[in-house]
């Protein structure tokens, strides 16, 4: 039986497989192992408000509940697992000693293409220009 | 075992008080929410202010106080109709056009008055609110959650006072922002935005500021509590509210 149109379409075929297969072969965005971020770390302070994998995991179950806690009910002192009092406040608190939004924050969410909204109102530590 | 009906009614008895016991066994896994009042706040049973206006009733004078707000709020100054305003000054016409009539004495007329929002013990703006962003605190702040703010702006048409400003553009392109707060947020394109009584300063055991910037005329305190300085102020001197036939019953009270 005779191909209609065979010849182009088998050209056709190889290129768009080819194109397929690019990214694979040619690119890095792929083959390219991710490394973690590195974060810069607070120079005076080992212990966050909870533990490191807490923080890591759920910081923003924690901010969520930290603003409610703090606009809705008026109570802006949390006591974490190790009963040590901490005043709610991402400005005042969390940013004291992360110095820098662009070393801490950041390093993460544009690996993980997050954009949360925190900074169009709040005051990043290092200033706004 | 065999399936009779004597030990299916023992294991169905067993499985209801499971049911009933069980929601208490979880409940005290998670306890209360690990939060309580900052041990430097100040408290009422319903925050209040008197203006006195024999004291403070010029534009220059209205003007350092919204100054020492703006500032520490990081609220703009926008050079046109669209300008964002927590405390502000109009003259008596605009302020209290229910109680005006043509023969006020003179004075009366030339003073300016300073204005803020009233935190109404019945808030037209947070029954109309439809996120509950704006809300009223049980000591009689009415309060805004900016995060949960969508701009529609229902508040605004709510409010019979014109305490709410809206922020048509960024307004950080009208801050300084060498000089922002770096203690207190901006706000964002969008929302609305309004007086809050200084709620963050009462959380650490600090007056508001204008009342602190304002050598004593402006008075603050718990309405509900009789010895406290503003009851004292209201027993002794004459005073009014804004637009009283709103039915708002507004907390700020006015010597005249």
């Amino acid at each position: 039986m005779k191909m209609h149109y065979g010849a182009p379409i088998i050209v056709g075929l190889v290129i768009f497989i080819g194109a397929l297969c690019a990214p694979f072969v040619v690119g890095t965005a792929v083959t390219k192992t991710y490394k973690q971020p590195e974060l810069k770390m607070p120079a005076n302070e080992k212990e966050c408000v909870e533990s490191k994998e807490f923080m890591r995991e759920k910081h923003m179950q924690l901010l969520n509940d930290w603003r409610d806690w703090a606009l809705r009910d008026g109570k802006r002192t949390y006591t974490n697992h190790a009963g040590k009092e901490f005043t709610i406040s991402l400005q005042n608190t969390c940013m004291k000693c992360h110095v820098s939004k662009a070393d801490f924050c950041d390093k993460c969410h544009l690996d993980a293409g997050v954009s949360p909204y925190c900074w169009d109102c709040h005051v990043q530590p290092e200033g706004l220009k | 075992m065999k399936n009779n009906r004597r030990s299916f009614i023992k294991l169905a008895g067993i499985a209801a008080a499971g049911l009933a016991l069980a929601p208490k066994a979880m409940a005290s896994g998670g306890g209360a929410a690990p939060v309580k009042v900052n041990a430097t706040a100040i408290h009422a049973a319903h925050w209040a202010m008197v203006v006195d206006t024999t004291k403070l009733n010029t534009a220059e004078g209205i003007e350092k106080l919204a100054h020492v707000c703006h500032a520490i709020h990081n609220v703009p100054t926008i050079p046109n109709k669209q300008n964002e305003k927590w405390l502000w000054g109009a003259p008596y016409d605009e302020a209290f056009p229910e109680q005006e009539n043509p023969h006020l004495s003179e004075s009366v007329h030339t003073r300016e008055y300073p204005l803020l929002c009233n935190h109404c013990v019945n808030p037209p703006c947070v029954r109309v609110c439809p996120t509950k962003a704006t809300y009223q605190r049980p000591d009689g702040i009415v309060a805004m959650d900016y995060h949960r703010c969508i701009g529609c702006r229902y508040c605004m048409a709510g409010c019979p006072y014109g305490s709410r400003s809206f922020n048509w553009g960024e307004p950080r392109d009208y801050l300084d922002l060498k000089k922002l707060n770096a203690e207190y947020p901006t706000r964002m394109r969008g929302v609305v935005e309004k007086c809050n009584f200084c709620v963050e300063r009462l959380a650490i055991g600090k007056l508001p500021a204008c009342v602190e910037a304002s050598e004593g005329a402006l008075i603050f305190g718990d309405l509900n509590d009789p010895d406290s300085d503003v009851r004292k102020v209201l027993r002794e001197r004459f005073t009014i509210r804004r637009k009283p036939t709103a039915g708002t019953e507004p907390s700020v009270y006015y010597i005249i």
